[in-house]
């Protein structure tokens, strides 16, 4: 368990030092956020209505963002083979790699969400839904997403290939974040079903993620 | 790649030439059946009109760019598993295919929901499922594009396609359950009432004129990509010929 | 025939669209593999014309 204490740490620290980290996807994501309203206009009711979806649809971009430097600033500077010859499977490397990318971007989305929700006039049951699905619901973005980043760590400028190849699978986290976030507020649907295939995709992708991420590295590297 | 892998797609090759007539004869004359049963054969629906026969078109179509994600996933097995570059090869020229005959799926949806619907597109499952299936057939065709190395680029694209077999179902149910919440009316009855025999027997023979017209592009891509292959690793071996020092040898053994 | 025709006002012309879209995408996919084709194949006969030969060719002879 040590090597994966070590490793968590160190990606941890380069992910909150680089490129300021944390804080740049809570701006990105306040700035979408932001930009809805005059897209929209500013109705209070339709934006308490659009409002979880605003909010998923931020976090998803948010976590795009830095995805593409997931493996590729470690395959330039030579670490990801470094971290693949010394014999460890590079499923736990990709595992590992996701969580600490996960609790420096993800986490913070998570928990800005509250805070930003109150600018789309979003009530306190719909807040505390919106978030709950958000916790659940981030770390699948960034497992899907690892994938992509995985296939296309190989190209220099794979940002926008892999936006494009990562959203379609993301549609299934969206569509049921988004209904359990609304549902919470009276929809025609109950909020735990919804939440549940949630937490089922996140398990799936907790799987799937790695897996795959971890062989198209295992292709990328020899 | 050594020289049994290079035997193969030569045998592969001159099977092709082999069966390519009687591939073309048989698509023009499922094509032509298909075609007149469609306009002279099927009657016309009481609540659609004419416009029953856009799904000659519609459900082959759908069909196909669903065969065409099976056929690459099938290959995408052979690349991972068996390293077979003709796998690769299958998988590469399948992608455009794919792509073409969904959006061929989603025009002729989107013709056929303005007479029913009276609008050009609907948040409809089944369209939305391949609206979504459609990018993904985009996002694999730039992937081949942007990678040079075609032994890598196929395995990437490998573990890609196999990710997203896997999740199609998933975005299938999801979409349909988006559906359901948003809008309770199914629209497309393909699979709601029975068809008439009238309207299944043409049908069946267009499904099996696409197939058919699938297999022979196929088979023409697949051909274009080993002449591509075989003119790339000409071009690297005359290069390491010009230059016998350079260590352009070493990415030949790589091709 | 005669109920082909005579419903022809009606909606035919999305009929036409969808059917002309198909020759559209099936004769284009087959102009582009033809094309290429003729490309591929005289570029392969020019490089072989320049002595550049295939590692499988030397055992064919």
């Amino acid at each position: 368990m040590n090597w994966m204490t070590a490793l968590f740490v160190r990606e941890f620290k380069i992910a909150a030092r680089v490129g300021g980290g944390a804080l740049i996807g809570v701006l990105f994501f306040l700035a979408v956020v932001t930009v809805f309203p005059f897209g929209v206009g500013p109705d209070l009711k339709m934006l308490a209505r659009i409002g979880a979806a605003v909010l998923w649809i931020g976090a998803l971009l948010a976590t795009l963002l830095g995805l593409d430097r997931l493996f590729q600033a470690d395959r330039e500077d030579g670490t990801l083979d470094l971290l693949l010859m010394s014999g460890r499977p590079p499923e736990l490397i990709v595992l590992v790699k996701c969580a600490a990318h996960w609790a420096a971007t993800g986490l913070p989305l998570v928990i800005s969400a509250p805070v930003l929700a109150l600018f789309v006039n979003l009530e306190p049951t719909a807040i505390g839904a919106v978030t709950l699905t958000l916790l659940v619901g981030t770390p699948a973005l960034t497992l899907i997403g690892a994938v992509g980043a995985g296939v296309t760590v190989s190209l220099r400028r794979g940002g926008v290939l892999l936006s494009i190849l990562v959203i379609p699978l993301a549609i299934p986290v969206l569509i049921f974040g988004v209904s359990a976030a609304t549902a919470a507020v009276g929809g025609p649907t109950p909020f735990l079903t919804p939440l549940l295939y949630l937490c089922a995709i996140s398990l799936f992708a907790l799987v799937l993620g790695p897996v795959a991420a971890g062989a198209a590295l295992r292709v990328a590297s020899d | 790649m050594t020289l049994y892998d290079l035997a193969n797609p030569t045998r592969f090759l001159s099977l092709v030439e082999r069966i390519m007539p009687w591939l073309i004869g048989a698509t023009v004359l499922a094509l032509a059946t298909g075609l007149y049963m469609a306009f002279f054969y099927a009657p016309e629906d009481y609540q659609q009109g004419v416009t029953v026969r856009i799904m000659f078109v519609h459900v082959p179509s759908a069909w196909l760019a669903l065969l065409c994600y099976a056929m690459m996933a099938g290959s995408s097995i052979g690349t991972l598993v068996w390293k077979h570059p003709l796998a690769d090869v299958s998988a590469k020229a399948a992608a455009p295919l794919g792509a073409a005959f969904t959006f061929l799926a989603l025009f002729s949806g989107s013709i056929w929901a303005k007479p029913m619907w009276g609008t050009w597109w609907v948040w409809d499952a089944r369209l939305t499922s391949f609206l979504v299936l459609f990018i993904m057939y985009l996002g694999i065709i730039a992937l081949w594009r942007t990678m040079d190395d075609p032994i890598k680029a196929a395995k990437a694209n490998a573990i890609l396609t196999l990710v997203g077999v896997i999740n199609l179902p998933i975005i299938k149910f999801s979409v349909d359950w988006w559906n359901t919440l948003h809008q309770p009316a199914s629209v497309f009855r393909t699979d709601g009432p029975a068809l008439h025999s009238s309207i299944l027997v043409p049908l069946l023979v267009m499904a099996g004129a696409f197939t058919l017209f699938f297999i022979m592009m196929h088979l023409m891509f697949m051909r274009n990509e080993i002449y591509a292959r075989r003119i790339r690793a000409m071009r690297m071996r005359a290069a390491s010929a010009a230059q016998p020092h350079a260590n352009v040898t070493a990415q030949i053994r790589e091709v | 025939m005669d109920s082909f025709f005579a419903d022809l006002p009606r909606h035919a012309e999305y009929v036409a669209a969808v059917y002309l879209m198909a020759v559209a995408v099936f004769g284009g996919l087959l102009t582009v593999a033809l094309v290429v084709k003729k490309q591929r194949v005289k570029e392969l006969a020019e490089l072989e014309a320049a002595g550049i030969r295939r590692r499988s060719a030397k055992k064919q002879g």
